[in-house]
C-alpha cells in the first residue's frame, strides 16, 4: 500500500488532476458527493481492516490472484518473445471488474449507501458490480445502451440472475456514453442514498484514482508471478484501453521500472480512415482534448464540440474518451499507445481459442492482437506479459455472426 | 452598462424577475427566435438561451430531445451566438445568457467564445457542468470583458459551497431546486424555503431558482422565497407545439410572478 501511494503523490496534483488532464467537471449537486467520496477513500485507505477485508474477499470469493500462464504454444507460433497472459478472464464473473466492483461496493457500504448504480458496456462491469452487489446486499441498478443489450444478451440475463436491474438507454448512440449519462442522471438524482459505482480509469476525480489503485493488483500479482517464474522483470506489457482500467491496473505498478515498456490498444474499429473507430490517440483530426463525463482527456468529437459516435465490434471498448492518466501517460511518452482493428482482434480471438485453449473477451483480443505483432519482433530472451482482462463467453453470438461467410 | 450589471439590474426589489429558457435552434432556427420574442412579449426580465451538446448530462428528457433536434438541424455554437446577435437586430433588449455545456466551448475556444458572444450581444454564461474549482480560465476571460459567469448551487451544497460560489458566481446565484436534472415536476421541494434560506444567510446577490418549476402555482411559491423564478422544460415543452402555446405559458408565468409580489399583473 505503501508503495503505490508514493506513486499516486507522483502522478497526481490536488484535486485530481493528471498534468493537464482529470479534474471535476460536474454539476455541483454532484461536488459534495465527490467530496465525500475522496474523503471515504482517504480514511478507508488508512483502515487496515478495510484492505484486510478486501483482499479477503478477492483471495476467497474472487479466486485471486489469477495466474500467471505461460502461452507455449502461441510464443512458438509467433516465434519470438516469451509470452505471459495475466488470466483476468479466471477471475470470478469473468473479468478484472470484479476487483474494482468489490472496492467500491465496500466503500459504498462505509459510507452508508445501500444503493448502488452503474453503467456498462459490454456487460462485464455490470455483472462485476451485480456480482458485489449480490455478495453485500446492495441494490443494485445498471444501465445499458440499447445497442449494447442487443449484443451482449448474456451478460443482461447475468445481470438480472444476480438481482440487478437493468435500464435500457435510448439516448445518442446508444452505447456506453449514454449508459454513463444515464447513471449520472440518475446519481444526480438520488445523489444521497446512491453510490455511482463507476467502471473504468475516468471520470470525475476521485475516480481515475480510485478505480486504478483497485486495479492495481492486477499489476502488483503480475510484478511478483513473473520475478518468481523469470527472475526478472518483462520487457513489454500489453493491454487494451477502452476507458483504460485493466492497463493502468497491469501499467501502473510497473512506472517506476524504467526498463519496462508498455503499449496500450485502442479500438481501431473498421479503420481509422474510416471514422468508424474508438481510437482517441490514433485520429488527431477527430480526438482532442476535452471534457467528457466530468474529466479532462482526449475525445473523440467533432469541430463544433459535439461527441461522437464510435465504432468498436467489442462493446467495452466502445467509448469516445480516454481515462485521464493515459493521456498524461502518453504526453510522457512512458506508455505507447496504438490500435487494433475489428478484423485484426477477430484473428487473434481465433488464434488464441485454437492454440492456447483460452477464447478471450473481444476487448481482450485487441491487446492480444498487438501481441501477434510485436513478439515476432523481439528476441526469445525478451518477456512479454498481455493482459486478459476477460473471458470471451459473452462474445460468441458477435463472433459467430462477424465469421459467418457472406 | 457590462452585461453583470444589466443581467443584476433585471432584479428589482418586489419585483420577481421572471427567467424562461429556449433552446437556440428549436424547433428550427427561426421558429426558436419567435419562441424568445414570445417569451419577452410576455415579460421576461432575463433570458436563458440553451446551446445545443450532444451528452447533456444535467437535462431531463424534455430539454434532452429539444437540443438533440437542434444538432439534427446543424446547428453550431456559432449559429447559436449568430442567433443572439439576430435577437438584438429584431429589437430585443431583454439580458441574455448562454446556457451551454463546456466541452463545445472548449472547442470553439474561450476567448473566442466570450468575445464573440459580448460582440453579439451575450451578458453572460450558465455552464453546468463546470463549478468554479474548474472555472479559471473563462472566470477571467468574462469578468474582463464585464460579462457574468453565473454558478450552481444545489440543496445537496454544505456551507462551504455556498460561500465559495455565492463569492465567485456574477449577476445572480442560480440554485437548483432539487437533486435532479431539468424537467417539470408536479411538486416543489419542501426543502426549498431551508435551501434559500441558507443561501440568503451568506449573501445579498440575487437568488434564482430553476429546475422542476413548470406552473404559475409553483412560480408563485417559489418567487415568494427567491429573487427570480427560472423555467425551461415546460416552455420547451410547448416551443414544440406552437409560438402560441409559449406565449400563453409565459403569460401565465409572469402573472403568477405579478401576484406574488403584490402589483399589478402586467399580462
Amino acid at each position: 500500500m505503501t508503495h503505490h501511494l508514493e506513486d499516486q503523490s507522483r502522478l497526481t496534483t490536488t484535486r485530481g488532476k493528471f498534468g493537464p488532464y482529470g479534474g471535476q467537471f460536474v454539476p455541483e449537486v454532484l461536488m459534495p458527493a465527490l467530496a465525500e467520496l475522496e474523503a471515504a477513500y482517504a480514511e478507508a485507505q488508512a483502515d487496515p481492516a478495510f484492505e484486510a477485508t478486501l483482499l479477503n474477499l478477492l483471495n476467497t470469493y474472487v479466486g485471486r490472484p489469477t495466474p500467471l500462464s505461460f502461452a507455449a504454444r502461441l510464443t512458438d507460433y509467433l516465434g519470438g518473445a516469451k509470452i505471459y497472459l495475466k488470466r483476468e478472464d479466471l477471475a470470478h464473473s469473468g473479468a478484472h471488474k470484479i476487483n474494482n466492483a468489490l472496492g467500491q461496493a465496500l466503500l459504498a457500504q462505509r459510507m452508508g449507501k445501500r444503493r448502488i448504480v452503474a453503467e456498462t458496456g459490454a456487460g462485464q462491469h455490470g455483472v462485476g458490480t451485480a456480482t458485489a452487489c449480490a455478495l453485500l446486499g446492495l441494490g443494485c441498478v445498471v444501465y445499458m445502451g440499447r445497442v449494447d443489450i442487443g449484443r451482449q444478451q448474456p451478460n443482461v440475463f447475468r445481470m438480472q440472475l444476480l438481482n440487478a436491474e437493468v435500464c435500457p438507454v435510448d439516448s445518442g448512440s446508444r452505447t456506453l456514453k449514454d449508459a454513463i449519462n444515464e447513471a449520472i442522471r440518475d446519481w444526480v438524482t438520488n445523489v444521497e442514498t446512491t453510490h455511482y459505482l463507476l467502471g473504468s480509469a475516468l471520470g470525475p476525480h476521485p475516480y481515475p484514482t480510485i478505480v486504478r489503485d483497485f486495479q492495481s493488483i492486477i499489476g502488483r500479482e503480475a510484478r511478483a508471478q513473473i520475478l518468481a517464474a523469470e527472475g526478472r522483470l518483462p520487457h513489454l506489457l500489453i493491454a487494451c484501453v477502452g476507458g483504460g482500467s485493466n492497463a493502468i491496473g497491469l501499467f501502473h505498478p510497473f512506472l517506476g521500472d524504467d526498463e519496462v515498456e508498455m503499449i496500450g490498444v485502442e479500438a481501431g474499429g473498421e479503420s481509422i480512415a474510416s471514422g468508424r473507430h474508438a481510437a482517441r490517440f490514433a485520429d488527431p483530426q477527430r480526438a482532442r482534448v476535452g471534457v467528457l463525463h466530468g474529466t479532462r482527456s482526449f475525445v473523440l468529437q467533432n469541430a463544433d464540440g459535439q461527441i461522437m459516435e464510435t465504432h468498436s465490434i467489442s462493446a467495452g471498448l466502445d467509448y469516445p474518451a480516454v481515462g485521464p492518466q493515459h493521456a498524461l501517460l502518453r504526453d510522457q511518452g512512458r506508455v505507447i499507445y496504438t490500435h487494433a482493428t475489428d478484423h485484426e482482434a477477430l484473428a487473434a480471438f481465433h488464434l488464441l481459442a485454437k492454440l492456447e485453449g483460452i477464447i478471450p473477451a473481444l476487448e481482450s483480443a485487441h491487446a492480444v492482437a498487438e501481441v501477434v505483432k510485436r513478439a515476432p519482433r523481439m528476441s526469445g530472451d525478451q518477456i512479454l506479459i498481455v493482459n486478459l482482462s476477460g473471458r470471451g463467453d459473452k462474445d460468441l453470438d458477435t463472433v459467430m455472426k462477424a465469421s459467418a461467410p457472406g | 452598462m457590462t452585461g453583470i450589471e444589466r443581467i443584476t439590474n433585471s432584479f428589482q426589489p418586489r419585483r420577481p424577475a421572471f427567467m424562461p429558457y429556449a433552446v437556440l435552434g428549436y424547433p428550427t432556427p427561426e421558429l426558436s427566435l419567435q419562441v424568445v420574442q414570445a417569451l419577452v412579449a410576455a415579460g421576461a426580465d432575463l433570458l436563458e438561451l440553451g446551446v445545443p451538446f450532444s451528452d447533456p448530462l444535467a437535462d431531463g428528457p424534455t430539454i434532452q430531445a429539444a437540443t438533440q433536434g437542434a444538432l439534427e438541424k446543424g446547428v453550431t455554437v456559432a449559429d447559436c451566438i449568430a442567433m443572439v446577435a439576430a435577437l438584438r437586430a429584431r429589437g430585443v433588449e431583454t439580458p441574455a445568457l448562454l446556457m451551454g455545456y463546456v466541452n463545445p466551448i472548449l472547442a470553439y475556444g474561450i476567448q473566442r467564445f466570450v468575445a464573440d458572444s459580448a460582440q453579439a450581444g451575450v451578458d453572460g454564461f450558465i455552464v453546468p457542468d463546470l463549478p468554479p474549482e474548474e472555472a479559471g480560465e473563462l472566470e477571467v476571460t468574462c469578468h474582463g470583458q464585464g460579462l457574468a459567469l453565473v454558478y450552481l448551487l444545489a440543496p445537496t451544497s454544505p456551507a462551504n459551497r455556498i460561500r465559495l460560489v455565492a463569492e465567485k458566481s456574477q449577476g445572480f446565484i442560480y440554485l437548483v431546486s432539487l437533486t435532479g436534472v431539468t424537467g417539470a415536476r408536479y411538486a416543489l421541494s419542501p426543502s426549498l424555503a431551508d435551501f434559500v434560506g441558507r443561501v440568503r444567510g451568506v449573501t445579498r446577490k440575487p437568488l434564482a431558482v430553476g429546475f422542476g418549476i413548470g406552473s404559475g402555482d409553483q412560480a408563485r411559491a417559489v418567487a415568494q422565497l427567491a429573487d427570480g423564478v427560472i423555467v425551461g422544460s415546460a416552455l420547451v415543452q410547448r416551443a414544440g407545439r406552437s409560438i402560441d402555446e409559449v406565449h400563453k405559458l409565459a403569460t401565465e408565468l409572469r402573472e403568477a410572478l405579478d401576484l406574488a409580489a403584490g402589483s399589478t399583473p402586467t399580462g
